[in-house]
């Protein structure tokens, strides 16, 4: 580890530097080094070999997800409190396998979830819980998955809006539950389900974007809280919360690209923090992320010309570029921009939708066919399910967000959000090729579709 | 149950835990079964204790019984789940109720904590208590997280709660300390530097970010020339910037430590696309500086942008085009944002 090597001048640096390997470092090279053998083996092997290592194995993913829709070990009672999140775990992942059960499951599904739904309005992790913003959109996702006239109309709407306001906070966040915590992943729950549910307002929305930048740290990311660690999770959830109520180009967002991008590493992976370990989940964190950015470059452009000196595109001012978003994605809210026709607030109310539909092919920002490598070659577990990392246990979240992320990488190029990409942009054999989902909820795109015309039916 | 060596039958009977439904003190109370209904989906095969403690907890929550018994009750809950908010809710609600002194509640926490870490509810559980007991409760806080901190430099809740600590009640004398502390440790800790800019930007004692930025730069120069694979750093320099990019353009130091970085040709990733925002942001590189990064193209790079004979703003970009195309070479990972950075320099018409 000496750095004299190096042309190093400042003797002081090396003599404080820590002469073995720091933990951080320990721990990369640790995963690096499994990681790498797995791609080494891969590079050695004959073509057929290699189709058959990238192949997603459809049917053991199957069995583990549909055998735990029916059983799950005592060791699971440590999410007891989460069983809405199983449900959307395992729903999710077999509709984005293309997959469905039998009809008898579903309708124990749309039963027991109602159980958990409050008189008064949320779902809870269980039976008799409170009802908690995380399992309410765990809930609400899973109903929309599952789709139909049964399953849509179990969600009782009105009481769903008298839960979340009972948890607005003046500040503008969310608290998950009664007296529960604030973060930026219950701002992101709770706009997601008014959003995808109509019954999103300006009152649910007030002062959220405050919260949220306040939440973009040094980095670029977003963290959890106002000074926390910018983090994966956290800034998906605060950049698809800020695109749902309007407020997008308040954040500093080449910074937040420069950030995310950065979080996909030499492992092909994405790690959820800097100098933190590749993990599968983070396919759709970050991934999606990059995804949501990927549809925003009309506003990136705008506020990388406001900062720019010398490179302007357009006669735009410092001062006035970076808050005039006139692209079709900015909607107006609170008149803060000018020249719609269209009455502004009920702008925000199609955001989800129009994100959709006023796609546009853009390239990816982040390499695509290393994450499904990544995704294949070692979050798969070759007898069912995906992990975080190789030598990790498969689990149903972790199968969620890989396939997830998955499904984003073989979409990103594609002209239209659901049109099937090119044979040579699906890592792997084709049948591979997973459905598309609706990035900013993280829905299946033709269930997304069908909740849509069901709830937006009056308006 | 094979007993052990050297116990007696009647020691072996008070290890193993009495059912609830065998207690005296709970013969009143009417167990509540869970609702799940016939056929519930991601059904769990609890073990008999978890549903006996459970159905007498809902019993309890559901009267909201506010008594000793039911305090101790949720605590035999939490055991088996600590992950059930409703448990740590209700808990809370008896805690206030009954007027517990709430010390003895953080010793709960702690030996919760040594089971599982990683758990939002006790961490929130932890924030509630440490904030009804005010400022005395800070140095006692400061330390648990440190000692969390000691075992995982990293650990995402408790770096949000030492935050809200500092923030609630004090203690940020020796903060900036701590940072120093742990960046000696490990360089690569992204969440100390994250840590260190809450407080410099944060602390009651220092001047702000623009008081601080002289010495925290210093600093961090320091920290890059001795790793400058280290992405920590990096950001952290340009965060000491925030929100005043001409000081940071103008700034001497900022350029200077790339050039060293350059002229090793070793992990100058980095180095080439601080160069590069400068560019952006109006930087003018001096001629060291072009040189350093012409050094590094590789020769079918050098087919395109004769630098030499342009001057202003076009050879500032031609050298921003060639950092470009360097990184897509040295950087391939991030081969599809250097193509969407260096079209993002091209003027259109």
């Amino acid at each position: 580890m000496s750095r004299e090597s190096e042309g190093e001048t400042n003797s002081s640096a090396a003599e404080a530097a820590p002469p073995c390997p720091t933990v951080t470092q320990r721990d990369q090279w640790m995963v690096e080094s499994q990681v790498f053998q797995i791609y080494q083996l891969f590079a050695t092997i004959p073509p057929n070999a290699k189709t058959l290592m990238l192949e997603l194995q459809r049917d053991n993913h199957m069995e583990f997800l549909s055998k735990g829709l029916r059983h799950l070990s005592s060791s699971f009672s440590v999410l007891d409190s989460n069983r809405p999140w199983l449900c959307y775990w395992i729903f999710h992942s077999i509709a984005l396998l293309g997959e469905s059960v039998d009809d008898e499951l579903e309708d124990n599904a749309i039963d027991f979830l109602n159980r958990c739904q409050d008189p008064n309005g949320g779902y809870a992790g269980g039976p008799g819980q409170m009802p908690h913003i995380a399992t309410t959109y765990a809930a609400v996702n899973t109903l929309i998955t599952l789709g139909g006239q049964k399953s849509l109309a179990s969600i009782n709407r009105d009481k769903l809006y008298g839960f979340l306001r009972r948890m607005k906070q003046p500040n503008g966040g969310f608290r998950m539950h009664d007296e529960g915590e604030i973060d930026v992943r219950a701002c992101y729950t709770a706009i997601s389900v008014a959003s995808v549910l109509n019954i999103l307002d300006d009152e649910l929305m007030q002062n959220v974007g405050d919260y949220i930048l306040s939440c973009q740290t040094y980095e670029g990311g977003i963290g959890g809280e106002p000074g926390s660690e910018a983090h994966g999770g956290y800034t998906f959830c605060g950049l698809a919360a800020m695109i749902l109520i309007g407020e997008v180009n308040r954040l500093d967002l080449p910074r937040l690209v420069d950030w995310v991008v950065y979080r996909q590493g030499k492992e092909c992976g994405f790690q959820g923090r800097t100098n933190k370990l590749v993990d599968g989940c983070y396919s759709f964190w970050q991934g999606g992320a990059v995804a949501l950015l990927q549809r925003l470059y009309p506003i990136i452009n705008k506020q990388m010309e406001g900062t720019s000196q010398i490179f302007t595109i357009s006669d735009v001012s410092e001062e006035k570029g970076i808050l005039d978003g006139t692209s079709s994605h900015a909607t107006c809210h609170d008149g803060r921009h000018e020249g719609t026709s269209e009455s502004c607030s009920s702008d925000f109310k199609n955001i989800g939708y129009n994100f959709i539909n006023e796609w546009r092919a853009q390239e990816p920002l982040f390499h695509t066919i290393a994450l499904q490598q990544y995704i294949l070659l070692c979050a798969q577990e070759q007898e069912g399910g995906l992990r975080d990392k190789p030598g990790k246990r498969r689990d149903h979240y972790h199968t969620c967000y890989c396939l997830s992320g998955l499904s984003l990488c073989q979409y990103s190029w594609s002209k239209h959000p659901d049109s099937p990409p090119l044979p040579n942009l699906v890592l792997g054999p084709y049948s591979n090729l997973l459905e598309p989902i609706h990035p900013l909820y993280n829905l299946v795109l033709e269930r997304y579709r069908e909740a849509h015309e069901f709830f937006f039916a009056e308006s | 149950m094979a007993s052990r060596s050297g116990e007696s039958e009647a020691e072996e009977e008070q290890h193993r835990r009495v059912p609830l439904r065998e207690r005296p003190e709970w013969s009143d109370v009417t167990p509540l079964p869970q609702n799940d209904g016939p056929n519930p989906v991601v059904p769990i095969q609890y073990t008999e204790d978890f549903v006996e403690v459970m159905d007498y907890f809902r019993a309890v929550y559901v009267a909201d019984e506010r008594s000793p018994r039911a305090l101790a009750l949720t605590a035999e809950a939490l055991q088996f789940n600590s992950g059930n908010y409703t448990v740590w809710h209700f808990r809370r609600l008896i805690l206030e109720s009954l007027k517990i002194d709430l010390h003895s509640e953080l010793g709960f926490v702690e030996r919760m904590a040594a089971g599982n870490s990683k758990n939002y509810q006790m961490w929130h559980h932890r924030r509630w208590v440490a904030e009804k007991l005010g400022p005395e409760a800070r140095n006692i806080e400061l330390d648990f997280t440190k000692k969390i901190l000691s075992i995982d430099a990293k650990h995402y809740h408790a770096w949000s709660h030492r935050q809200w600590v500092l923030q609630a009640l004090g203690g940020w004398e020796n903060e900036l300390n701590y940072c120093t502390e742990l960046l000696e440790v490990d360089i690569f800790n992204n969440s100390a530097w994250n840590q260190r800019y809450f407080v410099i930007t944060r602390s009651p004692f220092l001047g702000g970010l623009k008081a601080m930025r002289e010495s925290e730069v210093l600093y961090t120069i320091e920290a890059i020339e001795g790793y400058p694979e280290n992405e920590s750093s990096w950001r952290y320099l340009r965060g000491l910037y925030k929100g005043e990019t001409a000081s940071w353009v103008n700034d001497p130091q900022v350029s200077s430590v790339c050039l060293k970085i350059l002229r090793t040709k070793t992990n100058y990733v980095f180095a080439l696309s601080t160069i590069l925002d400068l560019i952006c942001s109006g930087y003018q590189p001096m001629e060291d500086i072009r040189d350093a990064i012409v050094a590094l193209k590789t020769t079918d790079m050098d087919k395109q942008n004769n630098d030499d004979d342009e001057i202003g703003d076009q050879q500032n970009l031609n050298i921003a085009r060639s950092i470009c195309s360097i990184l897509e070479q040295v950087d391939p990972i991030r081969i599809n944002y250097w193509i969407w950075r260096k079209s993002r320099l091209l003027p259109s018409t």
